[in-house]
C-alpha cells in the first residue's frame, strides 16, 4: 500500500512539475521534451488506476507519435519565444492582482454553491469487475459490440480528416522530375552510347 | 432476421452514404481533377438513392445499435430535407465551380460525408452519438468553406469556422460531461426515464444541460453564439454558403429539437427560458444588423439569424404544434434559400461574380423573370401572404401563443416587420432603381431549373399545403407522442 501510494506522489508530482516546466521553459524543444515526461508519469498514473490499456495507448500515441510531431514542427519552425514572451513582467503584477480577485471571487461563489447529488444510479455501461475481465478486454468487447456504431463513426471522422489535410495542402508541382522506372529499364545502350572509332593522332 | 441485421437495415441511408462516398474517393483518386463534374453528378445520385432508400424505412420509433441511433418519423422528415437541401445545392454550384477554378472532385466527396455526419446527428439518440455525428459534419464543413485554398478570404472563413466550432463543440462536450456524471447515463431514452414524474434535479445537471444547448445554439448560428456566420458566409465560395445555410441548419435545429424534447423535455421549466431568450435575440440581431449590409452574402447570414429566431419560437411553445410548425418551417426555409442562392449564384458581370446588393439595380429592366423570382423570395422571407414564408411563421407563432408566449409572439412579428425593411429594398433596388449593366448570360440550366422548382413552390405552397403538412404533422407525431 505504502509503495503504491509513493508512486503516486512520484508519478503526480513529477507530472505536475513537467507540465509547468512546459510552459515555462525558454527553449521550445525543451518544452516538448519535458511534454514527454509529463506523458510518460501520467502513463504511469494509468498503471496504477489499473488501466494499463489506456497506459500504453498513451506511451505509443501521445508519446510516438504526437509529442514527435511537436518536435519536428518545433525544430522546423523558427519561433522566437523569448520574444514572445517580452513585457511578461511588466504584465505580472497586474495579472497576479485580476488572477486573485477572481480566485476569491470564485471561491466565494463555489462556497456557497451545491451541485446537487447525482440522480438515478444507471450506469450505461457497468465496469465488470477486474477479477472476471482485464480491462483491455473490456475495452474489446465494448468496442465492438455495443459501441460498433461510434466506432465506425469515428473511423470516417479520421478519414474526413485525412481528406481535408490532403485536399488543403497538396500542390500538384509542374516540372517535378520523377523517377521512371519502366524507362529506365527499357532505354539500349543503342539509343544513348554511340561508339566511334576515333583513329590516333586525330580528334573526333 | 437478428438483431444486428435489424439494425442495419434501419441505418441502411447512412451506411449506403458511407460505402458511396468511400467509392466516390476512390473514383476521385483513380481519375483525378478532370473527373469533378462527374463527382458532382455521381453524389446528387448517391444522395437521391439515399432518399429512396430512406423512404423505404419503417414510418415507427425504433432504436438501434444498443440504442444509440433512433429512426422514426421526425428522423426521416428531416433527414429527406437535408438530402434535399444537398442535393440542390451541388447542383446549384456547378457553373461556379467551373468558372471559379473550384473544380476538384473531393468537394463532393466532402458534401456526402457532410451529409452523412448530419443524418447521423438527426438520428442520435445517445450524447455520444450525437457528438460524433456533428463532429462528422463539423470536419467535412471546415474543409469545404476554405475549399477555394487560393483565396484569402476563403480560407480566413475557414480558420475562423473551425476555431469557433471547435470552441462550441468543447462546450458541448463539456456540458455532456455533467450530464453523464449527475446522470450515469448519455443515452437519451434512459435520461427521458431518469426525469420522470416529480425528481429533484441536481443543480449540475443543469448546468450541463446550458452547456449542451450553448453547444447547439452555436451550430444553428442563434444569438449570442452567431459572431461566425457573416464572416463564414460571406468569406466561403458561394456553392458552400448556399449548402451551410440550409442543410447543416436544418440538421442541427433537428438535433435542437430531439435533445430538447426527449432526453430533457420534463425539464421544459428549465430551458424554456433560454430558447425563449436566444429565440428573441436571434430575431432582433437578425432584423436590425442586416439594415445596414451591402454585400448579399452577408444579408443572407443575418436573415438566416433572424430565421433560426422564428424557428427557435416553436420550441418554445414545447408543445407537438410547435414542433411541427417548426419542422414546416424548416422545409419552407430549406425552398427560399436555395431559390436565393440560385438567383445569388446568377449574379455574374463580366464573367466575374458580384455580391453587392446594389448590383442587383434595375433588374426588372435587363432580367424581369430573375427579378421576379428573386422578388418572390424576398416578400416570402419577409412572410407576407400568400407566399410560403408567411406560413412557416404562421405555424410557429400560433402554438406560441397557444402555449401563453404572447409577449414573445408580439416580439417575433414586430422585429418581422423590421426585417421586412431590408428584403423590400432589395425589391425596391431591383425594380425602381437606375439599371445597372445586365448580368451575364446564360445563367445555366441546372440554375433556371432550381429557380423554377422552388419559384413554384414558394409562389404556389397556399394552393396544396396538406402533403408538407401532413408530414411535417407525422414528424411531429414521432417527437413527441
Amino acid at each position: 500500500m505504502t509503495i503504491q501510494a509513493l508512486a503516486f506522489y512520484l508519478f503526480a508530482s513529477v507530472t505536475v512539475a513537467s507540465g509547468v516546466a512546459v510552459v515555462t521553459a525558454r527553449n521550445p524543444v525543451h518544452s516538448v521534451l519535458f511534454l514527454i515526461l509529463a506523458f510518460f508519469n501520467a502513463a504511469g498514473l494509468f498503471v496504477l488506476m489499473g488501466a494499463e490499456f489506456l497506459a500504453m495507448i498513451l506511451v505509443i500515441v501521445y508519446v510516438g507519435a504526437v509529442a514527435v510531431l511537436f518536435l519536428f514542427v518545433v525544430m522546423m519552425l523558427d519561433i522566437n519565444v523569448t520574444e514572445l514572451r517580452q513585457g511578461f513582467l511588466n504584465y505580472l503584477p497586474v495579472g497576479l492582482i485580476v488572477g486573485a480577485i477572481l480566485l476569491f471571487e470564485l471561491l466565494l461563489v463555489i462556497g456557497s454553491l451545491t451541485l446537487g447529488s447525482s440522480i438515478g444510479v444507471l450506469p450505461a455501461a457497468p465496469t465488470p469487475s477486474v477479477l472476471d475481465v482485464d480491462n483491455t478486454q473490456a475495452l474489446g468487447n465494448l468496442l465492438y459490440t455495443r459501441y460498433v456504431y461510434l466506432f465506425q463513426a469515428a473511423g470516417l471522422i479520421l478519414l474526413v480528416a485525412m481528406i481535408g489535410a490532403i485536399v488543403l495542402t497538396h500542390r500538384s508541382r509542374v516540372g517535378v522530375r520523377r523517377q521512371r522506372i519502366a524507362a529506365q529499364i527499357a532505354r539500349r545502350p543503342e539509343q544513348t552510347v554511340e561508339l566511334r572509332k576515333v583513329a590516333s593522332g586525330e580528334g573526333v | 432476421m437478428s438483431a444486428f441485421a435489424n439494425d442495419l437495415s434501419l441505418a441502411a441511408p447512412e451506411i449506403w452514404l458511407a460505402l458511396a462516398g468511400m467509392a466516390m474517393l476512390m473514383y476521385a483518386a483513380f481519375r483525378g481533377d478532370r473527373g469533378w463534374r462527374e463527382s458532382v453528378w455521381l453524389a446528387v445520385g448517391v444522395l437521391a438513392v439515399a432518399l429512396v432508400i430512406l423512404a423505404d424505412r419503417p414510418m415507427m420509433t425504433v432504436a438501434a445499435f444498443d440504442g444509440l441511433f433512433v429512426s422514426d418519423g421526425f428522423a426521416m422528415f428531416m433527414k429527406q430535407l437535408v438530402l434535399i437541401g444537398g442535393m440542390a445545392t451541388l447542383v446549384a454550384g456547378l457553373g461556379y465551380m467551373k468558372r471559379e477554378g473550384m473544380g476538384r472532385p473531393e468537394y463532393a466527396v466532402l458534401i456526402v460525408f457532410a451529409t452523412l455526419g448530419m443524418m447521423m446527428m438527426i438520428s442520435a439518440n445517445d450524447l455520444i452519438a450525437l457528438y460524433v455525428g456533428l463532429e462528422l459534419q463539423s470536419l467535412s464543413l471546415y474543409v469545404v468553406a476554405s475549399f477555394q485554398r487560393d483565396s484569402l478570404r476563403s480560407t480566413e472563413a475557414g480558420l475562423k469556422y473551425f476555431v469557433l466550432a471547435a470552441l462550441s463543440s468543447g462546450m458541448l462536450l463539456y456540458g455532456a460531461s455533467l450530464v453523464y456524471g449527475f446522470s450515469g447515463t448519455t443515452g437519451f431514452t434512459a435520461l427521458a426515464t431518469l426525469f420522470e414524474g416529480d425528481v429533484a434535479v441536481p443543480f449540475g445537471l443543469v448546468i450541463g444541460l446550458v452547456f449542451v444547448m450553448a453547444g447547439l445554439a452555436f451550430k444553428v448560428s442563434a444569438v449570442p453564439f452567431h459572431m461566425w456566420t457573416p464572416d463564414v458566409y460571406e468569406g466561403a465560395p458561394t456553392p458552400v454558403t448556399a449548402f451551410f445555410s440550409v442543410a447543416p441548419k436544418i440538421a442541427a435545429m433537428a438535433l435542437f429539437l430531439r435533445v430538447m424534447l426527449q432526453p430533457f423535455g420534463e425539464l421544459v421549466g428549465d430551458w424554456q427560458q433560454i430558447v425563449i431568450f436566444i429565440a428573441i435575440a436571434s430575431m432582433l440581431l437578425g432584423a436590425f444588423a442586416a439594415i445596414g449590409q451591402n454585400n448579399i452574402k452577408r444579408l443572407m447570414a443575418y436573415s438566416s439569424i433572424s430565421h433560426v429566431g422564428y424557428a427557435l419560437v416553436g420550441l418554445a411553445a414545447g408543445t407537438a404544434d410547435g414542433v411541427r410548425g417548426v419542422a414546416l418551417y424548416m422545409a419552407i426555409y430549406l425552398a427560399m434559400n436555395v431559390g436565393t442562392f440560385a438567383c445569388i449564384l446568377a449574379m455574374r458581370r463580366d464573367g466575374r461574380m458580384v455580391e453587392t446588393i446594389t448590383d442587383l439595380a434595375g433588374l426588372s429592366r435587363t432580367r424581369p423573370l430573375l427579378a421576379l423570382v428573386l422578388g418572390a423570395f424576398m416578400f416570402s422571407m419577409a412572410g407576407i401572404p400568400p407566399l410560403a414564408g408567411f406560413f412557416g411563421k404562421l405555424y410557429v407563432f400560433l402554438p406560441a401563443i397557444e402555449a401563453g408566449l404572447v409577449w414573445l409572439t408580439v416580439i417575433g412579428v414586430l422585429s418581422s416587420c423590421v426585417a421586412a425593411y431590408y428584403y423590400l429594398r432589395i425589391v425596391k433596388i431591383m425594380y425602381f432603381d437606375e439599371p445597372a449593366a445586365a448580368f451575364d448570360r446564360p445563367m445555366g440550366a441546372e440554375l433556371s431549373g432550381l429557380l423554377l422548382l422552388t419559384g413554384l413552390f414558394v409562389g404556389f405552397f397556399f394552393l396544396l399545403p396538406e402533403p408538407l403538412l401532413a408530414g411535417a404533422e407525422q414528424a411531429a407525431a414521432a417527437l413527441m407522442p
